[in-house]
């Protein structure tokens, strides 16, 4: 398990920050999803093998939710 | 404010200028003053439409923007169209005002971290480049001039100056650095030009760390945060299943009952059921108080930590370096012979070959040049101490076993430390006590802990039992255990958690070295004199930057003041919002109503949320 943090920008309210968490929660491929809306942080755990598929379905998430969020690794 | 703030701003205001506009020239025809009206409300609302019909497609209905839209659409149908207008301009204003207060919040967080330098000025053949602080090697020598921040860990070369620590400790007093001595990136350097070898990467130095701490700190969400996540998340299909109820049901039940006049209560109730004030203010209350704790030096590592500081019940301290200065020192000198001065320099210049940590406590006492030409015949004596020739005068310089040995008639001293006896041609010259001072700051903290509500302040050590009852008599702490292993510290730190209230806290604070276990063991993990000691920021969960204990009750206060916003504004926007909710259903609070509910509720919360960052020490 590695951790991963992302800069998530243009997410505008807090509850959206919130749904949005509890919707990604749900992807098996990843654990200990957080957003923060505060810091505009995005960091979840996964196995290190699995890092692309993992942002790539969080990235289909978001695309549905949030169409107007973009995400950029740091 | 962003560039999407002057436009929402721009909007608000032509909008509102329209209503007035309408509001004042009463037309003759009413269809003048409506066109007016559905002008201003699409100016105001428009993206909030288009973003609910795009909504709708994704399937999130409950979303604000589908619930101002149907609320603001419903009061048009009814012929409201003035209120419609004015709930869509109010929410906008809300909006508005919440972002630029997140927005300032965010600043105000991010320049108390400004620490974060911008380049390194590097050193490489002859010639000085500006370059990324991740693109400098370890080895390799940067140029700090006056003014510029410390871009990495190293050793200083070359230079002396007056450092500014204040961002990392919250200490004011600027620290003098010169040659060989070490220095932490994220320092300003105040005066003097500084050549530095790197000894750390970016990635590894202490600003790096410090940043990464402090990012990360709002991940770790505290019970109130997901508390009202969770609220929130039942909250708002509750109240719009109950307003399409509102708006059906009477008109079967009720004789006579207006179907206009219930749509109206409805639709307020959808005005009401929006949840963002109370999910805003939470997070934002913990982001400052966690902000205002790293103006101060204290790192606190997530909102959690931050929530439980506040039921604190226990501490439990480690004794050397945390309450005591860890360092030993000369603290009192009793000549029986000659003067004080005299003895210490006896003393000094007899051990000037030793380097034993008592010898070393010695010559830092007595700070003056040896003459090492004066001393002769040095001889240690394994145990017991040394023996030499200054100045032609014999001198024996240990412990009682030395005094005994050589059958010197000398007084015993009472005195809690290591004692160290002198004799000057075989005769009792006096004493020099050696020992570890409790910090000044010691004191005033203990008496913190106990007006903040901690019930018992207990001590654990490995040190010595007369050693350790001194310091804990005189601090008058509640309890202390003497001469423990660190696997003795565990099992009493287990014994204490089961002693507390279940609802309370256990706070452990150590120098952060060897006592990994017991850090996370107890419920709040607080390390001593992070500032550069890695292991310290990785194992605990609050790192207090400098080596005052009372910085931890400073974090109490804060804690405590963060949770009482926290509580206020949890129970301020519930009652406003069930207040109106119910006046509403009885038909006595209007749709105005219902949008203070909402949009200044959440105003009222962030102001306070924001009176966290104002805590000073």
């Amino acid at each position: 398990m590695k951790k991963y943090k992302f800069k998530i920008k243009n997410l505008d309210c807090a509850n959206c920050a919130n749904e949005l968490e509890n919707t990604l929660k749900k992807l098996d491929t990843i654990e200990n999803v957080s957003i923060s809306f505060m810091m505009q942080r995005l960091s979840f755990e996964c196995i290190e093998e699995n890092k692309e598929k993992a942002v790539e379905s969080i990235k289909n998430v978001i695309k549905k939710a949030e169409p107007d969020v973009v995400i950029e690794e740091i | 404010m962003n560039q999407k703030n002057n436009k929402r701003l721009i909007k608000i205001i032509v909008s509102f200028l329209l209503v007035v506009i309408s509001y004042l020239c009463r037309f003759d025809q009413e269809l003048y003053n409506n066109i007016l009206y559905v002008i201003a409300y699409l100016i105001v609302g428009f993206d909030i439409v288009l973003k609910a019909v795009k909504n709708i497609f994704r399937g999130k209905i409950f979303d604000e923007n589908f619930l101002m839209t149907v609320a603001t659409l419903g009061a048009f149908c009814i012929g409201e169209l003035e209120e419609a207008v004015a709930v869509m301009l109010f929410y906008q204003v809300g909006e508005l005002f919440q972002s630029y207060a997140v927005d300032k919040s965010r600043k105000s967080v991010a320049n108390l971290m400004d620490i974060r330098p911008d380049y390194a000025n590097v050193c490489r053949e002859e010639e000085t480049l500006r370059v990324d602080p991740d693109e400098v090697n370890v080895g390799e020598i940067i140029l700090v001039k006056p003014g510029e921040k410390i871009p990495l860990d190293g050793v200083v070369v070359e230079g002396e100056s007056m450092l500014n620590t204040k961002s990392l400790t919250g200490e004011a007093i600027p620290r003098k650095v010169t040659v060989n001595d070490e220095v932490l990136s994220g320092c300003i350097n105040n005066d003097g030009i500084l050549r530095i070898k790197v000894r750390k990467e970016f990635e590894e130095s202490t600003v790096s760390k410090i940043l990464d701490l402090v990012e990360n700190a709002s991940s770790r969400k505290s019970k109130s945060e997901n508390f009202i996540s969770r609220f929130a998340k039942y909250y708002t299909p509750i109240v719009v299943i109950i307003a399409i109820l509102l708006a059906v049901i009477p008109s079967f039940v009720i004789k006579d009952a207006v179907f206009s006049d219930w749509l109206y209560r409805a639709l307020s109730f959808l005005v009401v059921s929006c949840p963002c004030a109370l999910v805003i203010s939470i997070p934002l209350s913990f982001f400052g108080g966690i902000g205002a704790a790293s103006k101060m030096g204290v790192l606190i590592k997530g909102s959690n930590y931050l929530e439980a500081l506040a039921s604190s019940e226990i501490i439990v301290c480690d004794k050397t370096g945390t309450l005591t200065e860890g360092v030993f020192k000369v603290q009192k000198i009793e000549a029986t012979l000659c003067s004080d001065d005299d003895l210490l320099r006896y003393a000094s210049y007899a051990e000037s070959f030793s380097n034993h940590p008592i010898s070393l406590s010695l010559k830092q006492a007595y700070d003056k040049e040896i003459n090492e030409k004066l001393v002769t015949e040095t001889e240690e004596i394994s145990g017991k101490g040394v023996k030499a020739v200054v100045n032609g005068k014999t001198v024996l310089v240990g412990n009682e076993k030395l005094m005994e040995q050589y059958n010197i008639k000398f007084q015993k001293s009472n005195e809690i430390g290591t004692i160290v006896y002198v004799a000057i041609n075989n005769e009792f010259a006096g004493m020099i006590l050696i020992a570890d001072k409790i910090k000044e700051d010691s004191y005033k903290a203990i008496n913190l802990f106990k007006s903040n509500h901690i019930e018992k302040i207990v001590m654990l050590t490995g040190d010595r039992e007369n050693i350790s009852k001194d310091v804990a008599d005189t601090l008058h702490l509640d309890e202390y255990h003497a001469e423990l292993l660190p696997q003795d510290k565990v099992s009493w730190v287990e014994k204490l958690m089961v002693q507390k209230l279940p609802n309370r806290k256990l706070i452990f604070v150590g120098d952060g070295i060897n006592d990994a276990p017991v850090l996370a063991l107890s419920d709040i993990g607080v390390a001593m004199g992070g500032l550069g000691s890695d292991a310290a920021i990785e194992a605990a969960d609050i790192v207090i930057m400098t080596d005052e204990l009372s910085k931890i009750a400073s974090s109490i206060k804060i804690s405590k003041k963060t949770m009482r916003i926290v509580r206020e504004n949890i129970v301020f926007a519930i009652a406003v919002k069930i207040g109106v909710l119910v006046l509403s259903a009885f038909g006595i609070a209007s749709m105005w109503a219902a949008v203070f509910a909402d949009v200044g509720v959440s105003v009222l919360a962030i102001i306070n949320a924001l009176r966290v960052l104002r805590i000073k020490e």
